[in-house]
């Protein structure tokens, strides 16, 4: 899947609410997405937090303790990321109203929740992030009927070199 | 590959030549004579298509020797399936005489040996003959090259490739697709692919900032009635594996659902009655691919330098491994009917060079080419008692002979050197030319730095790049060959995962355990990092034999492997 700058601008007038948790993520071409359409979009940092949530913790708050069953989203990164620093991932989850994404390796898992407002054409993100090193991503998503899917890929963070 | 036939009658030439006369001339011309070129190209032609791959050529322009892998290890699904089969275990799996000329092209065996009797291989004069041979009896033939080709030389340095590129252009390549052809820079690689006659292609290359495609993914032939789509598929990892400073523009990957795609559209909007993928991907990301891409009919596969006398079947396709350096020519000719691939027949042609005939206008062309940096070229720095080779592994003895002259010349206690494929061989008693030091270590960012490395680091490093060689997940795997060492032992479990795999750090001389905490002179060359300080490392090279004359390298103990 490629999203050109054309489908971009669509998913930003399409009406994605973005929340980006300061000090986890870089959310760049979300916020990028949005911005042509900035009053279609709301684009929300989270207060700095003086200690971070775990994963656990981040699934049971987005989840509430629901069943959360693999299939149903699609989450495309990098096998081997090219630079750790901006790491672009996408995450495709039809009839999802809520996205929550985490770099489970990170000091900071967490890295955006995403929330699709009904006019949402279509229910997708794509943002670059930072990877401390190797990790697990995870993408969990909140379906319109009030279940919860969840995809996982795994990135190496590798200093490089040596290929021939 | 020679039919059973062919290669009976050559053994037993050759078998019966050795009781006789050893390794002399007559022995050699005699054995060479069971082999004819008439023999060499010999193919039953088949259905309706052909393709013609070449690949992984590293600007080799002249005839060489390439020792094939002592040591190719597979982990996961890929052990004891090809190419991670060597030595004997490759010749009865293939069912080829020992002593053969077939044995003497595709594996390790015997190799001094072999190679006095049946001399070099490749050579682009030789390979226009063949390319030329197959166009003669199928006109409508696609000749594709995989990459891998413009980098590798002192010529193909100097000229920036522009001597491949000709040479290539006159052998009527139609489509390419790349690797290190980047290390040459955007603005380089920009200016040749301008300039060539077909499509550099690269399905999987985008735009770094935009994220969207950036070459074409692929062109679609017509030849006699058949549309035919070659979708290019670029080294995934040129960014990691490659100085990223060097093609800032570019991001790269597997892109395994953009392949999907691409595949789709051809069949789909193209109405293409064939999908080939013309890849360097490597073998074994080729293969899990192949697994999980629906809708490619032939995949010809390039990157890891393997070559494998049939076709791997993955579901229905077919995956084709033509080796490297020119020492093979791969003819697959397909009987393509309503849409769909029915039948094969495939040949990898070995190109013994003194069995071939070189073509004229292409020798004339090489040497016009080679003509400004002959004396460069061909002076003498020294001469080698011991079998020079790099490709395997772990350390080969153009590996050891590196890393010693980068431990003298640049006073370090350890050295790296990087585990790349390319890089020919020389034979006992050969002298060491100035080109053929280029050959194991031509690049653009060849300069030798000198640092303190704590034992952790250089732990880590190690852990790291062994993670690239053997992830257990074909899709991790950059391709590449374990780093070299010099000036310390280690044992490695392949099986493990990463952190696990090295113990037994060793400083060799002292048999000291390596201190985690403690720091170390360490030297090496093929940095990926932007600014890198030091002298070029043929520099470092030529000082080194220059200084020693004669080059004289037991076979060395340091890596212990487990886990095989």
């Amino acid at each position: 899947m490629e999203l050109n700058r054309r489908k971009a601008i669509a998913l930003g007038a399409g009406g994605a609410a973005v929340v980006a948790f300061a000090g986890s993520a870089l959310a760049q071409a979300a916020t990028d997405a949005a911005a042509p359409a900035a009053d279609a979009a709301v684009n929300t940092a989270a207060a700095p937090q003086t200690e971070a949530k775990t994963v656990e913790q981040w699934i049971e708050e987005f989840t509430g303790g629901a069943e959360v069953t693999e299939g149903g989203i699609t989450l495309t990164a990098p096998e081997i990321a090219e630079n750790g620093n901006t790491v672009p991932i996408e995450v495709d989850a039809e009839g999802a109203s809520e996205i929550l994404v985490l770099a489970t390796g990170n000091p900071t898992p967490g890295v955006t929740i995403t929330k699709f407002g009904e006019a949402a054409g279509s229910r997708k993100i794509a943002t670059r992030i930072r990877l401390a090193e190797t990790q697990d991503i995870t993408a969990i998503a909140k379906m319109d009927d009030g279940s919860f899917k969840q995809a996982t890929s795994n990135v190496k963070v590798t200093i490089g070199g040596c290929g021939g | 590959m020679i039919s059973k036939r062919e290669f009976l009658q050559a053994t037993l030439a050759t078998t019966a030549l050795w009781g006789l006369s050893g390794y002399g001339n007559w022995g050699r011309l005699a054995a060479q004579q069971a082999l004819t070129q008439d023999k060499l190209l010999e193919f039953d032609s088949f259905g309706n298509v052909t393709l013609i791959h070449v690949t992984d050529i590293h600007a080799q322009l002249k005839p060489v020797y390439f020792r094939e892998p002592e040591v190719n290890l597979g982990v996961g699904d890929a052990k004891g399936r090809p190419p991670h089969v060597t030595g004997n275990d490759f010749l009865q799996m293939f069912n080829i005489a020992p002593g053969s000329p077939d044995a003497y092209a595709l594996t390790h065996e015997d190799f001094v040996a072999l190679a006095g009797t049946y001399g070099r291989m490749g050579g682009l004069d030789r390979v226009a003959t063949v390319v030329k041979a197959i166009r003669a009896e199928r006109p409508d033939s696609i000749l594709l090259d995989g990459g891998d080709t413009w980098q590798g030389s002192f010529t193909s340095l100097k000229t920036k490739g522009q001597d491949m590129v000709n040479v290539m252009n006159a052998l009527g390549v139609e489509g390419m697709t790349s690797h290190w052809e980047w290390t040459f820079g955007t603005d380089r690689v920009m200016e040749i692919v301008e300039s060539l006659p077909f499509p550099f292609l690269g399905a999987n290359i985008f735009d770094a900032e935009w994220d969207e495609p950036a070459f074409e993914p692929y062109k679609v032939f017509e030849k006699g009635g058949v549309r035919i789509g070659v979708i290019g598929q670029a080294f995934p990892y040129m960014p990691i594996a490659n100085p990223r400073w060097l093609f800032p523009e570019y991001s790269f990957g597997i892109r395994e659902e953009r392949m999907q795609e691409v595949v789709n559209e051809l069949r789909e909007s193209e109405g293409v009655d064939l999908v080939v993928c013309l890849s360097h991907n490597g073998f074994d990301v080729d293969y899990k691919m192949a697994s999980r891409v629906a809708g490619i009919d032939v995949i010809l596969t390039g990157h890891t330098h393997d070559a494998v006398p049939e076709p791997v079947l993955v579901g229905e396709t077919i995956m084709i491994a033509s080796g490297s350096h020119g020492k093979f020519v791969s003819r697959i000719d397909l009987d393509v009917r309503d849409g769909k691939m029915m039948g094969f027949r495939h040949k990898l042609i070995p190109i013994f060079s003194d069995v071939i005939t070189p073509d004229a206008d292409m020798a004339t062309l090489i040497d016009k080419e080679r003509e400004p940096f002959k004396a460069e070229l061909e002076e003498v720095i020294g001469k080698t008692e011991s079998l020079l080779y790099r490709r395997g592994n772990f350390n080969g003895t153009w590996d050891d002979l590196i890393c010693d002259a980068i431990m003298e010349e640049r006073d370090a206690q350890i050295a790296l050197s990087p585990g790349v494929r390319w890089g020919t061989s020389l034979l006992p008693g050969d002298d060491i030319r100035r080109e053929d030091i280029h050959t194991v270590t031509s690049m653009t960012y060849g300069k030798v730095y000198r640092n303190e490395m704590t034992g952790e680091t250089l732990k880590t490093v190690m852990e790291d790049v062994a993670d690239n060689l053997f992830n257990a997940d074909p899709y991790y795997q950059q391709g590449g060959d374990m780093v070299r060492v010099g000036g310390i032992s280690y044992a490695i479990d392949v099986t493990k995962p990463i952190g696990e795999r090295i113990s037994d750090l060793t400083v060799t001389a002292t048999g000291e355990a390596i201190d985690p905490s403690k720091s170390y002179t360490v030297a090496g060359w093929a940095s990926v990092n932007e600014g890198t300080e030091g002298p070029k490392i043929w520099d470092v090279v030529e000082s080194y034999v220059r200084k020693k004359g004669t080059i004289k390298l037991e076979p060395r103990t340091t890596v212990t492997v487990t886990g095989i």
